[in-house]
């Protein structure tokens, strides 16, 4: 096994650990958004998907770099847009309409 | 790593730590939107470093940037417009589609990065192999698994199990082929192979999602979420981005958690769920409760009156009610009773609905404040306290039989309705609910039954509730309940 290897699959280990002590926190109410942005999250693959360009010279290489963008891209801009349109309806008062502050109990 | 390639990578630790404190706030409806914004500012930042690298490396072709540009704005548009015009009832769909183009990126990249190795290296093997071979398979696996499960949301491709005969055996052969074809690469670089290894995954996802039925989705999706996590982290290992591999590995814990959860609420394993149960005729064994005989229906007079002198109220939704489109009827009634200084909270149980938590942007979108929206473990104590459980289209997680052995719901979590003062069920009819067996909920002599569509049947509560209100004297409404207590 390679140095950099090993650093990537550190790297892994720790991410996954952090996810499940944060994500462990997060109430069932908002299970649904969590997904959604856990989708945008991994929507990140257009990093990858991009980075495609840096060596595609030929048709098969300009296809996949197109297909994958286009996904991944997709994915990213739905994905944040959807959560943050469920997130918007979550209220703890009733009344929407009037924006003015509601004195905590 | 010179400087300019460390600076990138700094660039995405930088949104990979926007990612895990976007996720840390979504542990309050009150800061998940900032969540949500720290974490598509960490996305901009990512892609605007990935534009920089782009340009830095200056080998991009004319087409290159010509194609990369076109796709994912094509892409951003598309995702756009399904965002802003999806109903919440169809959430569960769209996630699904997220996850296959998610997971179809994912292998696309491993895809490319082993062509391109081929085409420059002497061979491919090695350690890298693995990372792409797997990404590949998990890749292909959750494009084609997600597009079923979609399909199968959005009533394209029924609902129903589809057991195929030989189906379990094609789908180990699948396995066999992928894996076997995979294990090929590790000791010769081979194209073909490697386009084998993508058939054969595809194929897979069609044939393990094909046979699972539509209440199990919760599930499903959740499993998808978290194969299409760990292909985007096998991605970055892939590529050795650091990015990628961190926000992969959060959302493999994410849809790892999720699915552990759902599967818990239906006290069912992954393997059972998967090699297909519910509704495929075999497991259940039918209790004999003659309930048929017992039940008592009740018109909307009698609920509202019920209702209305209740002084705590448990409202239990189930998919029923985002079938029939009730989530608005019921927030209406409950902002009716809550007029009258009625108690009125919402017992929901995890697999409520289609996927993890979505009963809770139903009734969100109703603009129930959230707040009244109370976990299984958090409302189950209160059912003794409630004067009336009011159950729509929710049956199999209310049915007091899991708690017995031998049912086909045996050790179910299930919401303790039975102990409230009073039941009203709202149900069109008598029918079964997924696990196909009676509800002896129904039997009870604390219920009664409405039968109506769940619409309809609340339009008529409220109404009726109202007309009581107008009918009684003021003074009535002078109690305990609508004094500064509360």
């Amino acid at each position: 096994m390679s140095t950099a290897l090993v650093t990537d699959l550190t790297i892994f280990v720790l991410a996954l650990l952090v996810g499940i002590e944060v994500i462990g926190k997060v109430p069932a109410t908002l299970h649904t958004p969590l997904m959604s942005a856990a989708n945008s999250i991994h929507g990140i693959v257009l990093a990858g998907a991009l980075l495609i360009g840096v060596t595609a010279h030929s048709v098969v290489g300009y296809v996949l770099a197109f297909v994958a963008a286009f996904f991944a891209a997709a994915n990213v801009v739905g994905g944040y847009a959807v959560t943050g349109r469920m997130l918007k309806m979550f209220r703890r008062k009733a009344t929407p309409a009037a924006p003015k502050e509601t004195p905590g109990p | 790593m010179n400087s300019f390639t460390t600076n990138i990578q700094l660039v995405y630790i930088l949104a990979a730590a926007c990612f895990v404190v976007g996720l840390h706030l979504m542990n309050s409806p009150a800061t998940a939107r900032r969540g949500n914004q720290v974490s598509t500012a960490g996305m901009a930042v990512a892609v605007v470093a990935t534009l920089v690298l782009l340009i830095h490396a200056g080998t991009v072709t004319g087409i290159g940037w010509t194609v990369i540009i076109i796709g994912a704005l094509l892409g951003s548009a598309a995702g756009l417009q399904s965002a802003r015009k999806v109903q919440m009832t169809a959430m569960p769909q769209l996630v699904s589609m997220f996850n296959a183009v998610g997971g179809g990126a994912a292998a696309l990249v491993a895809v490319y990065g082993y062509m391109h190795d081929e085409s420059t290296k002497a061979g491919v093997l090695g350690t890298t192999t693995v990372t792409t071979a797997l990404d590949v398979i998990i890749g292909s696996v959750t494009f084609t698994g997600s597009l079923i499960a979609a399909g199968k949301l959005q009533g394209v491709i029924t609902g129903q199990p589809v057991v195929l005969r030989g189906g379990r055996l094609l789908n180990v052969a699948l396995a066999v082929i992928a894996v076997g074809s995979a294990a090929f690469l590790l000791t010769t670089a081979s194209l073909p192979a490697l386009l084998i290894v993508v058939l054969a995954a595809l194929a897979f996802g069609v044939m393990m999602v094909l046979p699972i039925g539509g209440a199990d989705m919760p599930v499903v999706i959740s499993l998808l979420n978290a194969f299409t996590g760990t292909a985007v982290a096998m991605a970055g290992f892939v590529i050795t981005n650091w990015a990628l591999i961190v926000a992969g590995a959060l959302v493999g814990a994410s849809g790892g958690i999720l699915t552990k959860l759902m599967a818990d609420a239906m006290n069912r394993s992954l393997a059972n769920i998967i090699i297909g149960g519910f509704g495929t005729g075999d497991s259940a064994l039918p209790v004999a409760v003659a309930v048929d005989a017992q039940v008592k229906s009740v018109a909307a007079d009698d609920a509202a009156i019920q209702l209305g002198y209740a002084s705590k109220v448990i409202v239990v939704p189930g998919y029923g009610l985002a079938a029939a489109q009730a989530q608005h009827a019921v927030a209406e009634l409950a902002q009716v009773l809550q007029d009258r200084g009625i108690e009125v909270s919402y017992a929901i149980h995890p697999v409520a609905g289609r996927m993890p938590g979505h009963m809770n942007v139903l009734l969100a979108e109703a603009n129930v404040p959230y707040p009244q929206l109370k976990e299984m473990e958090e409302i189950n104590p209160e059912f003794p306290r409630a004067d009336v459980a009011l159950v729509i289209g929710a049956n199999d997680v209310t049915n007091p039989a899991a708690r017995r052995q031998g049912t086909a719901i045996s050790g179910m979590p299930i919401l303790d309705v039975d102990q409230a003062k009073s039941i009203i069920v709202v149900k069109r009819s008598m029918a079964s609910g997924y696990a196909g067996i009676d509800n002896e909920l129904y039997a009870n002599p604390k219920t009664s039954m409405y039968f109506a569509d769940a619409k309809k049947a609340l339009a008529e509560m409220t109404a009726a509730v109202k007309t009581l209100v107008g009918l009684l004297p003021t003074g009535w409404l002078i109690t305990e309940r609508t004094l500064p207590l509360n």
